[in-house]
């Protein structure tokens, strides 16, 4: 029966969400195909008008921010020593890279000559906010990388380096939380240069901390919605002690950045374009109402943060309504400048859809593999240890 | 200050001249079409009874260069922007941040690249006109210094006030243009951005960006001063827990 194979993972064995991932996953690699062999107008909606679609607003801008879980718990747990948090961080810098991962192979179809991407490193341009990006991805994927490395160290019995590691952690933290500071914020960065183009309603040039400190609210949802994730796919219970802290923490990140938010609105004179409620209002409004204000109103109750269900839904509002403002920022809020609308295609989604399920499928994978979390390799598990 | 253009829509007659000549000096394939596009780098749009010539501005302090994180759009002492295809990689910021909406990209090409005007850059070299002002038949697109250009502009608007919107498009739209424009019609009734403020877009990200050397040293000291406060009130801890007889925590 079903039950019976998911209390007891202990081989891997395909079902229904593997021959998705598959599916998605060969789907993805066919788009690949074509757009290397007919170009990006054969299977993109970008235009001359709209160079910038999905790729760049899910792919790249929430697959950076995404991953910005990883360098807040390391934060947490190396720098202001909250230890309790420890169990947690793995699978978080796990997700980090893997976030990482995403958005390099996303660049990879995105750019027209990917074969070129080393270009950045060899000819500089400071002034330019896509090269100190370029910098922050290729640096702070490899400090994620070795931030990750003892788990394998360990699985293959190399102590040494994994100790080398160990000593130089704090070191490495700190490089790490410097690199995405400066990389979320880059990212806010990048809609600097087009004030005549961004709506007022996400148009600031307050817009790089805009990003970071959503960035950080939303990354703590992720950490939380991962653990629920993990949780049901493996059967473990909630760490209810850890995630009620974190969502603390979350109220206070998206709290302060609603009201930043607010404030750009007030500066740009942007409220009357809220209440005229035209295409633009309305996106905002869905945008803040569910990823802001719900999260942090539901998670100020104690009693609805230590509520499971209620913890791991906020947390999912959290998520998406960070998705939600990537898109409005790079999507909707450019939209009137370029005269034109824009629609991803089918092969674009694909290949974002694909990219993401190959992600999760690789996460599943390297749960089974690796000591990631807290109770080992989730294949040494038995059914005496799952506790309510 | 380089050289530039001026043009004169109240002299344009539309004959297309200067978008053949375009086609022809760049090797562009294709006929001359309504829009700017990576293979019509300049063209005519009728409105309000004129036709607008629609080409690069090339900007004094050109948002193109400033975003491409390659360098690989620059902007030379001559006055054009020009273009190193052989370093883009494609990330097509600069089509993104151009206020006037000038790169155009090959969609349909698997090794694509962009396509903008480079105001024959290779020609000013050597000292000749770029080709779309000597095969103008009207004088409506003249060459020259930008300096002598200003001069010619305001002369005519001062000649003939009554024949001219006083303005000089270029002269102050996103920090300035070495292509100018004059007209008998207001600049936003012609399809130009009229909402161009006078200060470059670049300055927007270099204040930030210019920053970030102070703000990385600043930062790190601030983390580990963290982590050092906060691992000293451990140890601290841990030593009075050793005092009172109890053992410290995992």
């Amino acid at each position: 029966m079903n039950t019976v194979a998911a209390l007891a993972p202990r081989r891997f064995r395909p079902g229904f969400w593997t021959a998705v991932a598959v599916v998605l996953f060969l789907a993805f690699c066919t788009v690949t195909v074509i757009r290397f062999t007919k170009g990006l107008g054969a299977v993109t909606n970008l235009s001359d008008q709209f160079p910038w679609g999905l790729w760049i607003g899910f792919d790249l801008l929430c697959g950076v921010g995404l991953a910005a879980g990883a360098f807040t718990l390391t934060a947490v747990v190396h720098l202001f020593n909250l230890k309790k948090f420890e169990p947690i961080v793995r699978p978080t810098i796990l997700t980090g890279f893997l976030g990482y991962a995403f958005v390099i192979v996303a660049l990879l179809l995105d750019l027209g000559q990917p074969w070129r991407i080393w270009h950045a490193i060899v000819y500089w341009n400071p002034h330019s906010v896509m090269f100190e990006v370029a910098w922050c991805v290729m640096l702070y994927t490899t400090v994620l990388a070795v931030e990750f490395s003892p788990v394998v160290f360990e699985k293959f019995g190399f102590h040494a380096p994994a100790r080398i590691i160990h000593r130089l952690i704090t070191p490495l933290v700190i490089l790490g939380v410097i690199l995405s500071t400066l990389h979320q914020s880059s990212l806010g960065s990048l809609y600097l240069i087009v004030p005549s183009k961004l709506h007022p309603l996400w148009y600031s040039p307050m817009l790089p901390l805009h990003f970071y400190i959503s960035a950080i609210g939303a990354g703590i949802g992720m950490v939380i919605l991962e653990s629920y994730l993990s949780g049901r796919a493996f059967r473990r219970h909630l760490e209810m002690d850890l995630l009620e802290p974190l969502a603390r923490g979350m109220v206070v990140a998206l709290g302060i950045y609603g009201l930043m938010r607010l404030q750009a609105i007030r500066r740009n004179h942007a409220f009357g374009s809220i209440l005229e409620f035209g295409y633009e209002g309305q996106m905002f409004l869905l945008e803040f109402t569910l990823g802001v204000l719900l999260p942090v109103v539901l998670m100020s109750f104690k009693r609805l943060r230590t509520h499971p269900d209620w913890l791991v839904g906020s947390a999912f509002l959290a998520v998406l309504g960070f998705v939600m403002n990537r898109l409005n920022v790079s999507i909707t809020g450019m939209e009137a400048a370029s005269g034109t609308r824009y629609l991803p295609s089918g092969m674009e989604i694909i290949v974002s859809v694909g990219l993401v399920a190959t992600g999760m499928a690789v996460f599943a994978f390297a749960v089974r593999m690796f000591p990631i979390f807290p109770d080992g390799p989730v294949t040494h598990r038995t059914e005496s240890e799952e506790g309510a | 200050m380089g050289m530039g253009l001026l043009i004169d829509a109240t002299r344009c007659i539309g004959c297309g001249a200067c978008s053949s000549a375009c086609k022809e000096q760049n090797k562009l394939p294709g006929k001359v079409e309504e829009v700017l596009t990576a293979y019509t780098w300049t063209t005519l749009q009728a409105r309000e009874g004129l036709n607008v010539r629609r080409m690069c501005m090339h900007c004094e302090v050109p948002t193109c260069a400033s975003v491409c994180p390659v360098a690989a759009l620059t902007k030379t002492a001559d006055g054009p922007v020009v273009y190193d295809a052989e370093r883009c990689m494609g990330c097509r910021y600069c089509m993104m941040a151009c206020p006037f909406e000038v790169p155009k990209y090959q969609w349909d090409r698997p090794v694509p690249v962009i396509g903008k005007c480079i105001l024959c850059a290779g020609r000013i070299k050597e000292g000749k006109p770029t080709a779309c002002a000597e095969a103008c038949p009207a004088e409506a697109t003249v060459f020259g210094k930008k300096e002598d250009l200003v001069w010619e502009a305001r002369t005519r608007l001062r000649q003939k006030p009554g024949e001219y919107v006083n303005q000089i498009y270029g002269l102050t739209e996103a920090g300035g243009t070495s292509v100018m424009m004059i007209s008998n019609v207001p600049f936003d009734k012609l399809g130009l951005k009229s909402n161009l403020p006078a200060e470059p877009p670049a300055m927007r990200t270099w204040q930030v960006l210019s920053n970030i050397p102070d703000f990385i040293g600043v930062w790190g000291v601030f983390l580990y001063g963290v982590h050092w406060i906060t691992a000293r009130r451990d140890d601290v801890a841990k030593v009075e827990n050793h005092g009172n007889g109890q053992e410290g925590q995992s």
